[in-house]
């Protein structure tokens, strides 16, 4: 039986649109209606995440969100019983939380996916939990609740290491487009990104591919779409977010003019 | 050496270590695990890395018998004299032999975290001598607190970052750091200042500072007539000058070794740095350690009049340490650091760092005899503290 993520990418194929926002940002109760929002305007996969106080692999922007999002009062307490409703609202949308494994230790990994499960999330994106723990701590738990972890790849990510994660997920592949933090531009020559993008879709992995990092608007999205099998797109949605006065309103506008 | 105090090769002392790297930082971090013994045990790194040691930074630094201290205290208590090395602390012991591993990895670009300054300098020094190119970040509050050594690292020829995100302190620039280390992942080398970080960071700068304690053992068996000592102490910050003199002891149970914490205005003030009291296991740059964090684990700001020891984490080899009773934790106070620089500066003509001086201010608490030795690691001069000190200058009468 497929999960959601897997139906997502049945039913579309190309183009899939992955976008992020940071849970309890703009406001504390922004987060459901904001993912009511992105699926009625075409998003094809949400991806909440979970502010954490020292989030090393972001940019200043997803880094300011989570400080503003952690005075709001955002935790995990909240986060899970904001989402007890969601499914209810959003039945087939693949939902992900990312976030750092600190907050996820002290409320309880066990307890946490089971959190998470009863949600309705469907993966997990985690990038400073590493393959061994993982699979060491965490797969039985993760399988227990079907919980699918999403793994990233950056250019320097041997293939040995690629084909193994592709083997530990029935989501997608994380594609980091170029060296760098969330949000940031992509330093690389396009033609060496493009050959790193290829070089990945030329490995026949089992699992599709979607491209982040540094993807911001139409254009950079279509030509990483091109390139894989969808995008995502964080940082720049925060920023079409950060002094809307009506964030739904915001975000339907922001993934319009993404895809239309 | 098999010991329980060294690191598996997934890099954990018991539960505390590992590396909790995304994988933007993988490649790097498995380049460096997968070399840094072997080149660490090639004898011609050994060979220079012993040449700038004796040459260049100043060893072995002595260590000192100090009598006026002793008698206060009615112990023997022997200073081992780190604050003489080049850039007047420890942390040169480390930067010299990674930048020495920098290059046989090919790396062409430095950057570093600095609290006090004293990791910064030390860098920028090592960087000016091998004619690397060094970027230094600094929390804004602290290269504030610590102007003199910015100064110094802008003449070295470093170019030193000023941090805003956070609490502006060493824990940000340290982020910052590994956000550099992520945007740069083939030409840049971290030299990361304490035992802190991923693994293998906590083991290598071990072995790099464990030069103080190889010294210490020889040292102590000229002047006392025996290689042991009763006690070794050291504060704790991150823990390298800790981890440095503690290290050829780890496995002689018969040393007591005390790591001395920042208690900043009192261990439950809410303004501590205590993280062997406050701190529950967690995972902070990279290791699963202790960490002041709150109920949620969202990792919490510490506060200590030194810039050196408001980390709110400790290298995974203290928290071990702690955990399995091998060392033992004192907390000291803002006010009783200051009275020890005082005390140190007046007895024996020595203004120790502050970060130093709560080391020094855990004496009344030892519980040392007449005949029991002391090691105080003297991990630092006060010349960068002097403002700090002008600005007390009522309490350090």
């Amino acid at each position: 039986m497929q999960n959601r993520i897997q139906q997502a990418f049945a039913k579309k194929g190309q183009n899939l649109l992955n976008v992020y926002f940071t849970a309890g940002y703009p406001k504390l109760h922004d987060t459901v209606p904001l993912i009511e929002a992105l699926t009625e305007a075409g998003a094809d996969l949400i991806e909440i995440g979970m502010p954490f106080s020292d989030p090393l692999a972001d940019g200043p922007v997803i880094q300011q969100s989570s400080s503003v999002a952690l005075a709001n009062g955002m935790n995990l307490y909240v986060l899970f019983e904001q989402l007890r409703e969601v499914r209810a609202k959003v039945p087939d949308t693949p939902l992900l939380l990312m976030g750092y494994l600190n907050p996820i230790m002290q409320f309880g990994m066990e307890k946490f996916c089971q959190a998470a499960a009863e949600a309705g999330v469907d993966g997990l994106i985690l990038p400073d939990l590493p393959l061994a723990e993982y699979e060491e701590e965490y797969q039985a738990i993760f399988k227990k609740y079907g919980l699918q972890p999403v793994f990233l790849i950056t250019p320097q990510t041997a293939p040995e290491r690629i084909r193994h994660m592709d083997t530990l997920t029935d989501a997608f592949l994380y594609l980091v487009s170029g060296p760098g933090t969330t949000g940031g531009a992509n330093t690389q020559a396009e033609g060496v990104q493009e050959a790193y993008f290829e070089r990945i879709a030329g490995m026949n992995l089992r699992n599709p591919r979607l491209i982040g990092f540094g993807i911001g608007n139409k254009d950079s999205f279509q030509k990483a779409a091109g390139h894989a099998h969808g995008a995502i797109i964080g940082s720049a949605f925060i920023r079409a977010l950060e002094d809307a006065p009506d964030a739904p309103a915001a975000a339907r506008q922001f993934v319009a003019s993404i895809l239309n | 050496m098999t010991s329980q105090f060294q690191p598996n090769a997934r890099g954990y002392y018991g539960e505390f270590g590992g590396a909790f790297i995304p994988e933007m930082l993988y490649p790097n971090v498995e380049e460096l695990r997968d070399q840094y013994l072997q080149i660490l045990a090639d004898p011609a790194f050994q060979a220079e890395y012993q040449q700038l040691l004796r040459d260049y930074v100043g060893r072995p630094t002595p260590l000192f018998e100090a009598k006026r201290l002793s008698a206060r205290y009615n112990t023997r208590i022997y200073l081992k004299r780190e604050d003489l090395c080049h850039t007047g602390a420890h942390k040169v012991n480390n930067t010299v032999g990674q930048i020495l591993l920098a290059q046989r990895l090919g790396k062409t670009r430095i950057i570093a975290e600095t609290g006090a300054g004293q990791h910064g300098v030390a860098t920028a020094t090592v960087c000016a001598l091998m004619g690397m190119e060094c970027i230094v970040y600094m929390g804004k509050t602290d290269t504030e607190r610590q102007k003199p050594n910015v100064e110094r690292m802008r003449l070295l020829g470093a170019k030193v970052v000023a941090v805003t995100s956070g609490s502006q302190t060493l824990k940000d620039a340290t982020n910052e750091a590994i956000r550099d280390w992520i945007s740069n992942p083939v030409d840049t080398h971290y030299i990361i200042g304490s035992v802190v970080g991923p693994h293998p960071y906590p083991d290598l700068v071990a072995r790099l500072q464990s030069v103080i304690s190889e010294e210490m053992r020889k040292q102590l068996l000229e002047k006392v007539g025996r290689e042991l000592p009763d006690y070794v102490v050291a504060c704790v910050g991150g823990g390298s000058n800790a981890a440095g003199a503690f290290y050829h002891f780890l496995d002689e149970p018969s040393v007591q070794l005390v790591a001395v914490e920042a208690a900043g205005h009192g261990i439950h003030s809410g303004h501590s740095a205590a993280t062997s009291v406050l701190g529950t296991p967690g995972i902070i740059h990279g290791s699963r350690t202790l960490l002041m964090q709150d109920e949620h684990g969202q990792i919490t700001e510490p506060y200590s009049i030194s810039a050196g020891l408001d980390y709110p984490g400790i290298g995974p080899l203290h928290a071990y340490l702690g955990a399995s009773g091998r060392a033992r934790f004192i907390s000291i106070e803002d006010e009783d650091a200051l009275t020890a620089v005082a005390e140190c500066s007046r007895l024996e003509g020595i203004i120790p760092a502050l970060e130093t001086a709560h080391a020094l201010a855990a004496l009344g608490q030892l519980g040392a005899g007449p005949d029991d030795v002391v090691v105080i690691n003297l991990s630092g001069r006060g010349d960068k503290d002097l403002e700090t000190y002008m600005k007390y200058a009522d309490k350090l009468k």
